[in-house]
């Protein structure tokens, strides 16, 4: 605990590997979890709550931070501070721009090869449609599904 | 008389070899250095928040495409994986534990462990990527699988896939430079009790990485 009055204790080694076994298991509960169809939401915050354990465990035990100086804890947990307010700003204003905004994937659209793609197919289609005013029909249609 | 010496620019008569002269002891040079240590981090997950604000965005606004596209991914791989960078955390944390318990042979011996696991992280990674390669299953506009019918723009989660698993990739490989060097250092005879902060540095970096993948791994793999 306290960091000035004798050296660095080594923390015993039954330690590291509860806090590993844990983790292992913790990992194999997110991804049984997952595949239970709890609705999207739900399974997104169950699996960031285990998420949220595990790098608690990992930071808390194995980077030292409930054993070191408060300060190492405090700095980290104000980059932390700081990252969530910055989602969660940024979540307030993307999540309610759909009426000054709502073009938003329309240029990647057009300019993804997958669309390129789909454009170019149903451009021929339409051509060999137009085309087809005597009946023969032969649109190139390439794989486009 | 002390203080005359370090004034005139002369070595230390007390102390490491390693105290660097602007240091009063080992202990505060310790702490001074973990300190900036942390700041780095904060740093780097700052760094990695930009993207997954990136990742909260893009997921807000086509959550049936998440769902449909992380389809692709495979959660075996990416399952092991997270079990190995776990593995290689706690042989990190032991390194620094034995340093601390002066016994830098059994130190070398995790840290060749924890550069081995994260050599497996790699070569796993590295199928994944060839497999997502050979089936036109890039970023943005380079996306051309085209087997996903009816979902739209899945080439974004794929950027996302790719812009946060490359960064975390880079980050292994920084990392196992570090903990390569740490290596030599302590097969050199550097590190004892008394003096460990590199193999520390190396350790905590280590665990930041392995935190971010406890992250990435639901997020792309199982909830998408």
């Amino acid at each position: 605990m306290d960091t000035h009055d004798h050296h660095h204790h080594a923390l015993p080694l039954s330690m590291y590997i509860g806090v590993g076994a844990t983790l292992f298991i913790l990992t194999g509960v997110t991804v049984v979890s997952a595949q239970i169809d709890l609705g999207s939401t739900a399974n997104l915050i169950l699996a960031m709550s285990i998420a949220t354990l595990k790098a608690s465990l990992v930071a808390l035990f194995f980077m030292h931070l409930l054993y070191d100086s408060k300060l190492y804890a405090f700095i980290f947990s104000v980059g932390l501070f700081m990252l969530t307010a910055f989602i969660v700003i940024t979540m307030f204003d993307t999540m309610r721009r759909d009426g000054i905004y709502d073009h938003r994937a329309v240029k990647i659209q057009q300019e993804a090869g997958f669309y390129k793609d789909i454009h170019e197919a149903a451009a021929a289609e339409a051509a060999a449609v137009e085309a087809a005013g005597d009946g023969e029909h032969d649109a190139p249609a390439p794989a486009a599904h | 008389m002390e203080q005359v010496v370090a004034i005139a620019g002369e070595e230390h008569h007390r102390g490491h070899p390693a105290l660097a002269h602007h240091f009063h002891d080992m202990e505060q040079q310790h702490e001074s250095i973990k300190l900036g240590v942390w700041l780095f981090l904060v740093t780097e997950v700052l760094l990695f928040g930009g993207l997954f604000c990136f990742y909260a965005i893009y997921r807000a606004w086509n959550p049936e495409m998440f769902t449909q596209a992380h389809q692709l991914l495979d959660v075996k791989l990416g399952a092991i994986n997270t079990l190995v960078l776990i593995f290689s955390s706690v042989t990190a944390a032991l390194a620094i534990r034995s340093i601390q318990l002066d016994r830098p042979k059994q130190t070398a011996m995790f840290l060749v462990v924890t550069l081995l696991c994260a050599a497996t992280f790699l070569v796993i990674k590295y199928f994944e990527y060839s497999h997502k390669i050979h089936a036109h299953i890039l970023p943005g506009e380079l996306f051309a699988y085209t087997h996903l019918e009816g979902v739209a723009n899945p080439h974004i989660f794929f950027s996302i896939y790719f812009a946060m698993t490359g960064l975390h990739g880079l980050h292994v490989v920084g990392g196992m430079v570090f903990l390569g060097f740490v290596l030599i250092r302590t097969l050199q005879g550097t590190y004892s009790s008394e003096y460990y902060i590199p193999v520390e540095m190396g350790g905590l970096y280590w665990h930041l990485v392995d935190l971010i993948w406890i992250y990435l791994f639901p997020l792309l793999y199982l909830v998408g």
